[in-house]
């Protein structure tokens, strides 16, 4: 396995160019007009997420926007997924 | 580098692709049945597909040296109407003993519901029946860890499954452990947008480990890459991986799995 210093040479300008588009992301919501949903706030808990000081960050983050209802419906009330629970 | 693509969904691919394949190692690949990008209107549009799949497809590898494997199902997505589905399910015995055929796949679910569950279960029996093995597809993104516990608990139902027979697909950082410590092989999809990164995908087996785990790009029609498997073990070499930890990975593992059904050979 490498070293922390060998995969921050490996990988540190990757991870940081995703860091400045999830900025950037956040700052053209800011900019756009109207109003967003509920997936902002899954969105805000998986960013705390990442500040946490835990081993397991991207089970948690899946977490968040996972679906944690029981129940089991008959049929699929819609098709497809949007990435966050959302109805 | 020679590889197994354990999962594709080639009918949605160019020609091209089975070239690129081809020049980057794939000696095999296997093609579950899906949902094609739209739902068919008919059990004939299956019957069709199946033909596609066991006639076609097989030929089409061929003119590039690789293998072509199959596995026959009604995807969950198109399963919701389960007298539709149960229309298609009656066309697999014509299907089932020709030679590149694997086993019953991809079932599981789509999005949750007790008709996908039904007909996943009737399935699952089909492969009981015929002694073959089970390619299990869960969903994608918010509804992908209820349903593989779904998937998991119905499966502890059948006390005659040999779950070293059963892989559950699309495995992620929160549902790879239930998975792997149920006695259960697990997939890895490498996925531009959802799904797992190649980098992803290596730190679930530094996590989980290398036994009862493959990987594959299960390209098809949507946003997809036919060589995210030889990518990802380029990933691998970065990482300090030897050729052998990655032929285990992507040669040896699923050979061990894919060797289960009587008709896998190399
Ligand atoms: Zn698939």
């Amino acid at each position: 396995m490498l070293s922390k210093k060998e995969l921050l040479n490996l990988q540190f300008i990757d991870a940081r160019a995703r860091v400045i588009d999830l900025a950037a992301f956040l700052d053209r919501l800011e900019r756009h007009e109207g109003v967003g949903d509920i997936r902002l706030e899954y969105f805000a808990k998986a960013l705390q997420v990442l500040q946490e000081n835990r081993p397991d960050r991207a089970k948690a983050v899946l977490e968040v926007f996972s679906d944690m209802t029981p129940e089991i419906s008959e049929t699929a009330p819609f098709q497809g997924a949007t990435g966050a629970p959302v109805s | 580098m020679r590889y197994i693509e354990p999962h594709a969904h080639m009918v949605s691919r160019t020609t091209d692709d089975y070239e690129k394949l081809a020049i980057a190692g794939c000696e095999a690949l296997c093609e579950p049945a899906f949902w094609a990008g739209f739902d068919r209107s008919s059990a004939d549009g299956f019957h069709d597909y199946f033909r596609q799949l066991t006639e076609y497809e097989p030929k089409r590898a061929a003119r590039f040296g690789i293998k072509h494997f199959c596995w026959l199902c009604i995807n969950p997505k198109e399963a919701d109407d389960p007298g539709f589905a149960r229309e298609v399910m009656a066309l697999i015995p014509d299907f089932i003993e020709r030679e590149n055929v694997l086993g019953i796949g991809e079932i599981g679910l789509n999005k949750n519901t007790r008709s996908e569950l039904k007909i996943f279960e009737e399935h699952v029996q089909i492969a009981l029946d015929y002694d073959l093995p089970v390619l299990i597809h869960t969903p994608h993104l918010e509804d992908k860890l209820k349903g593989t516990k779904l998937i998991i608990d119905s499966l502890a139902s059948f006390s005659k499954l040999d779950r070293s027979k059963v892989i559950i697909d699309h495995v992620e950082e929160h549902t790879a452990g239930m998975v792997l410590d149920a006695g259960f092989w697990a997939g890895m999809t490498l996925y531009p947008e959802s799904k797992c990164t190649p980098n992803r995908a290596i730190d679930i087996l530094e996590i989980h480990g290398t036994e009862r785990i493959w990987m594959n790009s299960a390209c098809d029609w949507g946003v997809s890459d036919p060589m995210a498997v030889p990518k990802c073990a380029l990933e691998m070499r970065r990482r300090k991986y030897t050729e052998s930890q990655i032929a285990k990975i992507v040669y040896d593992n699923p050979l061990e799995f894919l060797r289960q059904s009587p008709r896998f050979d190399l």
